[in-house]
């Protein structure tokens, strides 16, 4: 029996977060187009350069926070109810958080567009990190908040059914899907408090001039303590799919339950207490704290390194399965064809090249020669920009046609796509890392400059080179969201009954099961306990040395954008 | 738990490349002395730094010769210039060491000698402290790159790296 059969509230839940997420992947999608034509100068003849600044905000607001939240919060509803085996409580609580989200992104959006219209008072060309002092609308500001709050209803909710579920076995292990769910959430409720302070405790008033100062720094502080685990709060779920879903497709079983629920564990633990190092180049922090959350965040490693062991693994047993042998060449017995799992498998290969990069990255000295250039946004687009949306496009040709019950539409179409995404990518990520470390900044509308003979000196195959392949990469990868809207479209759109689903929502046991896997590991308090340690080690000092002078000092009055 | 020996080996490697990382850090703070962008510059308040008021080098930017073949650079950066840097270039003579004062006087940008490491963020109310060696003489391009507003990508400057002999010595910029 289909999704939709046997959970036919879960399901409505399901389809409508996809709906939105869909939506605003289709015009995030499109302003990312415009940026990579725009900013290599293949053509500026659709926006001027400071709407760029417009267009950068709402491709960074709508794909990175709008788009993945609505659709980890329906993966997530999926996964819940597909293994409690039960459905969410209480519609009205479930559509209240949808709504709420809803409304908030709503908002967000609308203050974003307004940036183009400057006879118009609203705006929020502040970017996705939107850092003080620039200030946008109170509208922007709300409607953030409003989306926060509505993923903790969210979170609240799966939380509810788990424990109902709880009442009724109260000896037997968590399912492991909902296991994954309830550590993202945990994880993502301890780092978002950093946002909503910094939102609703600064940045709202702030905005309605209800104070007149906040401090550029403590701000700041206060975003990126929540800004790298919300990059965990992108990429759990891509691993939740990869543990969980991917196996299957690959023909086989997980190998070992105990070392995803570790993985997991140690993503609650160790997501939050890293943000400095995304500030290693901040004035007013001392070293020793940066040096801190470099060492926290090499830890962080681990448990992606863990990831590529047991989903290769994985994917080698499902391939064995289906005949294949030898040291290698069982890679071709992979079902290359389905694109369910094809997007997936690519997404994991280049998140492995994405996480290379971020090793760059976090080590603190050698971050001098690549923070802010084009090397970042080349990184996190293999990551939240592939191996979190590439996997979300892949798992949704598997998934959608469950909760709709409706047959994948032009498959042919959904063969190709996550190929085509991954030749865009490369080209893209691949000259955008080179540019960086030419020096090419990001986040600019021009990187041209009068000074420009000066400023990127050497790099292999020129500048011009490199223009070429991010243009060209951006344009592949519109093409591949082009395609995957239609067949989402086509399948949405299309009737039903017209034979049996191929694909079933039914998971195949871990070879190694949660049997075997220890019972600490469920121990939620336990880990989210040491998480709280481990941020008050990390960031107690630092925080209580700025907000020593005062919680609004040095301050910054507004300048409106 | 049963863990194959294989990814026993595995996870003893990830280790080994994780502790391999920190340990390269440690030697690059240790050993060459590659120093973090910390607290060492204090706080200002950015009103003051708009106003020139500040009483500090802000109020007067530019070069300032502390010792021998050492100099002072105060940058205020502002939506969307250097001051020094954009309208006239900063210029040091070749084998000086320059230690850098930058602050913002109202949103936040960045300093980025493009295509070196030197390489700051730019806050208002702190000020960032960054010592680097000159050893040749060159002409460099100064980029901020943090976005500050409609304007962020004409925020741009110069930096010369002048022979010795041609420098004039008595004051910079």
């Amino acid at each position: 029996m289909a999704f939709v059969d046997e959970y036919p509230d879960a399901a409505k839940v399901v389809r409508a977060n996809f709906g939105v997420a869909f939506i605003a992947l289709a015009i995030g999608g499109l302003f990312g187009l415009i940026q990579a034509l725009h900013r290599t100068g293949v053509f500026r003849g659709l926006i001027n350069s400071t709407d760029y600044y417009t267009v950068l905000t709402g491709h960074g607001v709508l794909l990175a926070l709008v788009f993945t939240t609505f659709f980890i919060a329906g993966l997530f509803t999926w996964g819940v109810t597909n293994s409690l085996e039960r459905s969410l409580p209480n519609p009205r609580l479930t559509w209240a958080w949808f709504l709420t989200m809803l409304v908030g992104s709503g908002l967000a959006a609308i203050a974003i567009i307004g940036g183009f219209f400057p006879e118009l008072p609203l705006s929020a060309d502040v970017l996705f990190t939107f850092y003080p002092p620039l200030q946008a609308s109170p509208v922007f500001y709300i409607g953030a908040a409003l989306l926060i709050v509505g993923s903790w209803i969210a979170g609240f909710d799966w939380f509810r059914t788990f424990w109902a579920w709880r009442k009724d076995n109260p000896d037997e292990r968590i399912p492991l899907q909902t296991f994954m769910v309830l550590t993202t959430m945990i994880m993502w409720y301890v780092s978002t408090v950093g946002v909503a302070i910094e939102v609703v405790v600064f940045l709202i008033p702030w905005s309605l001039g209800l104070i007149s100062e906040v401090d550029p720094l403590l701000t700041r502080t206060l975003f990126w303590y929540f800004g790298h685990p919300v990059v965990y709060f992108w990429l759990m779920p891509a691993y939740f799919i990869w543990y969980t879903i991917l196996p299957k497709l690959a023909g086989g079983r997980l190998v070992s339950d105990a070392l995803a629920r570790i993985v997991f564990v140690l993503f609650v633990i160790l997501s939050t207490p890293v943000g400095f190092h995304h500030q290693y180049l901040d004035p007013g922090i001392p070293e020793g704290f940066k040096f801190i959350a470099m060492t926290n965040t090499m830890f962080l490693l681990l448990p992606s390194l863990l990831t590529a062991f047991t989903v290769v693994a994985s994917m080698e047993h499902g391939a064995r399965q289906r005949g294949g042998t030898g040291y290698l060449s069982w890679l071709w017995n992979l079902p290359w064809d389905n694109p369910a799992f094809a997007g997936s498998a690519l997404a994991g290969i280049m998140f492995a090249a994405g996480g290379f990069s971020g090793m760059i990255n976090a080590g603190m000295n050698i971050n001098y020669l690549i923070h802010n250039t084009l090397w970042v946004p080349g990184h996190f687009h293999l990551t939240v920009g592939t191996a979190a949306a590439l996997t979300f496009m892949a798992v949704s040709y598997w998934l959608v046609p469950q909760i709709t019950g409706k047959r994948l539409q032009h498959r042919n179409l959904a063969i190709v796509q996550p190929y085509v995404w991954f030749v865009g990518m490369t080209l893209m990520s691949n000259a955008m890392h080179r540019a960086g470390l030419a020096g090419v900044p990001r986040r600019t509308a021009e990187p041209e400059y009068n000074v420009v003979d000066a400023t990127f000196p050497e790099v292999l195959g020129g500048m011009g080179e490199m223009q070429i392949q991010i243009a060209l990469g951006g344009t592949l990868l519109f093409l591949g969201l082009g395609l995957f809207l239609v067949v989402m479209t086509g399948t949405w759109l299309a009737e039903r009954g017209r034979g049996t689903l191929s694909v079933n929502s039914h998971l195949p046991a871990a070879l190694s099961g949660p049997e075997h896997s220890p019972r600490v590991l469920d121990n939620l308090r336990l880990w989210t306990a040491i998480a709280i340690v481990l941020i008050l080690i990390a960031y107690g000092p630092p925080i209580a040395s700025m907000i020593g002078d005062g919680v609004l000092n040095p301050g910054s009055p507004g300048f409106p954008v | 738990m049963d863990i194959h020996r294989f990814e026993k080996l595995w996870i003893a490697i990830a280790l080994l490349l994780i502790i391999g990382f920190i340990s390269t850090v440690a030697y690059g703070s240790l050993g060459p002395g590659v120093k973090m962008i910390d607290n060492s510059g204090g706080t200002i308040d950015a009103e003051e730094v708009q106003s020139g008021s500040s009483g500090t080098g802000f109020d007067d930017p530019g070069v300032t010769k502390t010792g021998p073949n050492e100099y002072e650079v105060y940058v205020k950066a502002q939506q969307f210039q250097f001051i020094p840097g954009t309208s006239q270039p900063i210029e040091v003579p070749a084998g000086s060491t320059v230690t850098f004062y930058v602050t913002a006087s109202d949103v936040t940008h960045g300093f980025n000698i493009a295509g070196t490491n030197v390489n700051t963020m730019v806050i208002p109310g702190q000020v960032a402290e960054l010592t680097v060696n000159f050893e040749e003489p060159g002409s460099y391009g100064i980029v901020c790159n943090e976005y500050c507003g409609g304007g962020h990508h004409t925020m741009e400057g110069r930096l010369e790296v002048v022979p010795q002999s041609e420098y004039n010595s008595t004051e910079g910029v």
